[in-house]
This record gives C-alpha cells, structure tokens and sequence, in this order.
C-alpha cells in the first residue's frame, strides 16, 4: 500500500496533472468513496489506499476526461482491463489521464467480514490473518475469506496501459473463475432456471449494477427513457423482473472485461457476474480466447466476421467448435 | 411481562400462524436477513437488521392498484386489492418501528390512501430490542431507545428466553391467545436493557449533530459547495432509496396487454434521471440536485412540514449498502460543518 498517497502528492506538486482520482477515507476503516483531489492539502487530509479500495475507478473517466486540465488515476490490474476497454470504445480522453498502474494482493471485503460474524466493526489490523477490532471484542479472519468475491478469482495481474506503475509489472494468471459456470452448464435447463430464478428474486431493482458497470457507458440508458415504451422502474411481474438482467447481460457482451463490480455493488448479493461469464466462456469457446480491454490490437469477436465463424446456433449438434 | 424459552420460539411462531400470518426476519441464501412470511421449520434470523426495511409490509415495492378490462367500446374495472386480513410482524427493530410514524404521516394524511392504511390497520406490530447495535446504528441521534422500542408487543432476546410485554389492546389481545407465554417479572429485562444501553454510549454517531438542521434551514442550505463534492461520485443508483425505511416516493405506471390493463405502482428514486418525468418533466438537470433533494427532503423539508421532525431514523442501512459508501451521516458531518 506504499507509496500510493504519495505518488498523488507528488503529481499534483509537479504540476504534472491538474486532479486526482483516488479513494477518500471515510467515517470507518472500509468506507472509502471514490474522490476528485484539486490540491495537495486535499489528498494529505483525505487521500487513502488500504485494503478496501475495490471500487474500480475507471468508470468516472467518462466525464473527468471532458473536464479542463488532466486528471490522475490509479488502476489496480482489473480496473486497467476497464481502461482499455473504454479507449477502444472511444468513450474517454486518454490524452487528458495520466494513468498510475498500482499493482495489488486483492482487496477485502466489508460485507465478507460481516458474513464472518465481525458486527460491530472498529478496526483492522492487516495480514495474513486480520485482526478485526469490534465493538464485541477482537476477531480473527483469514484474509483470503475477507477478500472480494472478484479478487479471490483475480485473472491477471497485468496492468494493461499506465503511465507509471507503483509495484512490479504482473502476469496473466490462471484461475477458477469459470468454474461455477461449468457448474451451472452441468445443470438440467430446468435445475438452472430454478437455479437464476431464485438469485433473481431478490433484484430490488436498484439498478447499482448497471450504473457502475464501466461497459454500460449509454449517456441515456434506454431503460430510463420514458419514451422508449421499456422504460422500466419495476417490471409487470417479476419475470420481467429477471429478464432485465439477461438483456443486460446480452448488451455488454464481448466488452465485459470481467471487472466483478456488479456483483460486488449488489446489496442483495445476486452472482451477476456469472451472466458475463457465461457469455465470456461462450465466445472463447467459439472464436479463440479473447479478453475484452486485455490488448489495443485484437478484433472482437463479435463485432468482427469470417468465413471460418462457426455458427452457434448448430455447433453444439455438429459436435465440434467449428473452427 | 410475558417470557418464553427461546428453544420454545418454534411453538410461538407455530401458534401466532395458526390464526394470521406472521412475517419474520429470516436468512436468505446469502444469509442476509429479510422479513419472510414464516412457514414451519423457518428460523428467526440472528443478523441485526433486514436488508430491505420493514416498510415493505406497508409499502410494497410493487402494488396492481386496479386493473381495466377493454370490451368493445366498454371500459370495466377490476378489484386487485388484496382481501384485507390481520397480519403479525415479528422482530421490527426500534429504528423500523419509528419509521412507521414518519411514514404514517404521509399515506394517512388527506387523502388516505387506503391500500397503505388497510394493512396498517391490519397489522400487529411485535418488536424486538436490539441486543447487538452495530457501528452502523445511530437511531439515538433521533430520541430512539433500542433498548425499548415501541410497537405493540415489545421482546427483548437473551442466550435463554424471550421476553414479551403488550403494550396495546392488540398487543393485549394477541398475548391473550398465546397460552405458552409464561409470566414473569418485568424487573428480568432490566440487566438486558442496560447492557444495550452500554453498548449504546460506544457508537460512534450515537450523539450526532443534527443542529444545523431542520425546519427553517432551506435557505442557509441549498447553495452550499459542499453538495457538489458529496455527490461528485454518487453513481445515480437507488440503493439507498429502496433499503431506507422512510423513503416514500413511488410511480404510478400501467401495463397495457391488449384487452387488459393493469395500473401498479412502485417504488421510485428521486436518484433517477426520469424521476417526476410525468408531471413537469425532471427539475433537477445533475446527480448534485437530485442528491441535494434527497437529503433536503429528510432533514429540512420534510420537519419544515411535520413539526420538526426528521424523516430518516438512523438505521444505518444506507452507511452499509451505498457502492460508494456515500452516505447521510457524511452528509450531516460536512454540511452540518459547512453552515456553521
């Protein structure tokens, strides 16, 4: 975690950026906000880099790269995925961000330590194992058990484009993420139906799911358009309900780069990401793997066409992967 | 004073559904805690507070307020109203329980409106102290007491019993048809109340200022700075709105499939971009308005109207859930310090 704060102060004092965006301590040790800091005195108040800054930042490139002057960021491994992605969408302003690459060994989370029976929650003290103070006396936690569900199934820790890095450069590393969707592959159509049903069910419909994903970038989502006739603050039955999540799903395809924050922001704890997932393992199955925000270069799959393209509609019954 | 073993919650559980249903907290498959309607073999949650308010017994997400038939060129409307029947809530902490008066005050007011106050009428309220607040929690900063909340049967939970006191003639009268309570001294509650008292001194928001706020304060408010910077990173979703037990804002939409109709209403987020697009379009251009009226609602509009008092109750729920953890006591903090 060294390092960080400091590389902001120093930014600013240079001249070198105008802003920066980073985390804010809050009133607890795990409530930190993303901010804008104009100055140094600013980041020296309030500025902080700990274990609970999961919040990927690279959504808010969208209208700070509009604004006057240059603006710092820091990007964890996941969060330069979500850089990447949203350059070659053409959505943000790289000449105006001057990107810090901060490596990372995951970050906790808040509501792991809750499910791991910490209420109450006054400090913590960081390590292998943390040291959880509460109001109700201090608890011991793992910290692999308190990490964030998308940091314990972390697919690389490459900094896909920075200015500057803060730790080593990482690599892409294997990992278990596709293995609840296997799971749920295995399943019988109508064991997986009772299965996204039941996580549905508890949609409350917040929308934090789509208003943080760094892929649903719409100025105007059609789903807040009065006039598009789906405008939709709660659906007729809770069928409709579900399918909200399915067409979102199905319009962030090929551009998810996996960055988790869906299903991190749920505060009803719905495994959004396994849509993704899904739709992720799909298209590496069909056209060769590909990893949306992972390279400047590669096409993507789907907005790309040739001859050799399988059809997915029939490859399953010809019973190969076509290509 | 009325007291059961808690081994026998099960059996009180049991002979309360006999007669209405019961709603209780209960985990869900993520183990966080919602008001279910109980069935045997349910368990009364351990988790502190519910997810979703208990304002969703009141005030569902979603309502059919009537449906439209289309027959040549007649027009019939059809009943969806939900027979009207008594009903218990168990477990509705001291924060939730206040919360029924803030909303009571607008669906009761002229014109009633009379789905929300045919299930009030209906509804039995049980409460449950709070033996563990969190550091979430500052209902004090309201004059509440989790130590005594209000409703009309107040419990309390200790490692053995359960302790039940009616504290009205529906309290009374459902007491009186549960022969499995026990009665007991009034005094056994006492250690357990001021051990939730104890606790209570150590929250960090417990004593929170709200003295900058108020009725009166629109003006020394409403241009403040501050509001900018505290909404810079709001991301517009409506987490906050429909986990917040006083938040009360709904939309009335209709659902046309050919020959039917149906008109329901449901929650809606002052948060949102299309918030009041019905009426005279969306006053509020940025997140900065829309966030501002939120929290001028709560703390300055909203007492502006009804003698004072705040409309939030301090459970917390909003400190946990936001995605950016943006949350109402950083606003009290920094505005409260802003307008000094």
């Amino acid at each position: 975690m060294q390092g960080v704060k400091e590389k902001a102060l120093e930014l600013l004092r240079s001249g070198k950026v105008d802003r920066v965006l980073g985390w804010k301590s809050g009133e607890f040790f795990y409530d930190l906000t993303p901010a804008v800091f104009e100055n140094e005195a600013q980041v020296e108040k309030d500025f902080c880099y700990s274990l609970f800054s999961g919040a990927n930042l690279s959504k808010y490139l969208i209208s700070e790269s509009k604004k006057e002057g240059k603006i710092a960021v820091f990007l964890k491994p996941c969060d330069s995925f979500s850089f990447v992605q949203l350059q070659r969408e053409h959505r943000i302003n790289r000449e105006k961000i001057y990107a810090v690459g901060v490596q990372c060994d995951g970050m906790c989370d808040v509501e792991a330590l809750r499910e791991s029976g910490c209420e109450g929650l006054t400090g913590v003290e960081d390590g292998e194992i943390l040291t959880i103070h509460t109001l109700y006396g201090d608890k011991a936690v793992e910290k692999e058990k308190a990490l964030l569900g998308k940091c314990r199934s972390c697919k690389s820790r490459r900094i896909v484009d920075y200015d500057e890095l803060i730790g080593a450069q990482g690599e892409d590393i294997s990992s278990h993420r596709f293995d609840q969707v296997a799971q749920l592959e295995a399943m019988t159509p109508e064991e997986r139906f009772a299965f996204w049903r039941g996580e549905l069910s508890r949609c409350i419909r917040c929308n934090a799911c789509r208003n943080v994903c760094p892929a649903c970038s719409c100025e105007k989502c059609v789903f807040d358009n009065p006039a598009s006739g789906v405008q939709n603050k709660a659906a007729a039955n809770s069928f409709e309900e579900n399918l909200f999540h399915v067409i979102r799903a199905f319009h962030v395809a090929a551009r998810c780069t996996d960055c988790g924050e869906c299903s991190r922001v749920c505060p009803q704890k719905i495994p959004l990401h396994l849509l993704n997932r899904k739709f992720i393992r799909d298209i590496n199955e069909l056209y060769g793997p590909y990893q949306a925000g992972g390279d400047f270069d590669s096409k993507p799959p789907l907005m790309d066409f040739s001859i050799q393209d399988p059809e997915p509609s029939i490859i399953y019954s010809r019973g190969g992967s076509g290509k | 004073m009325k007291q059961i073993p808690q081994s026998q919650l099960n059996q009180l559980f049991a002979a309360i559904s006999e007669k209405q249903k019961l709603y209780l907290p209960v985990d869900d498959a993520t183990g966080q805690s919602v008001f279910t309607l109980w069935e045997e073999g349910m368990c009364l949650s351990s988790g502190l507070n519910t997810v979703r308010s208990a304002k969703d017994a009141f005030f569902p997400q979603v309502e059919n307020l009537m449906g439209f038939r289309v027959e040549e060129r007649q027009i019939q409307l059809i009943e969806t109203r939900d027979p009207a029947e008594p009903f218990v809530i168990f477990g509705v902490r001291a924060c939730d329980v206040r919360s029924f008066d803030i909303l009571d005050r607008v669906f009761l007011a002229e014109p009633v409106d009379t789905y929300y106050a045919q299930r009030r009428e209906n509804c039995c309220i049980i409460s449950l102290a709070c033996g563990k607040p969190a550091e979430t929690c500052f209902c004090t900063a309201f004059g509440i007491d989790p130590a005594q909340p209000e409703g009309d049967v107040t419990c309390w939970l200790t490692e053995e019993k359960l302790y039940w006191q009616a504290n009205t003639e529906k309290g009374e009268s459902l007491t009186a048809s549960l022969p499995m309570l026990e009665d007991t001294n009034p005094a056994a509650v006492e250690q357990e109340k001021a051990a939730i008292r104890a606790t209570v001194q150590k929250l960090p928001f417990g004593g929170l200022d709200l003295s900058a706020f108020g009725q009166g304060r629109t003006k020394a408010l409403f241009d403040l700075p501050q509001w900018k910077t505290l909404s810079e990173s709001c991301l517009g979703c409506g987490t906050c709105t429909f986990i917040c037990p006083t938040c009360q804002c709904y939309d009335i939409q209709e659902f046309t499939g050919g020959k039917t109709i149906k008109r329901f209403r449901c929650w809606d987020s002052c948060m949102y971009s299309d918030f009041t697009k019905m009426s005279a379009g969306q006053p509020r251009p940025t997140q900065t308005e829309r966030f501002r009226q939120r929290f001028m609602h709560k703390l300055v509009y909203y007492p502006d109207n009804n003698e004072g008092i705040f409309s939030c109750v301090g459970c917390g729920r909003c400190l946990r859930k936001c995605p950016i953890h943006m949350n109402i006591v950083k606003v009290v903090k920094t505005i409260g310090e802003a307008a000094e």
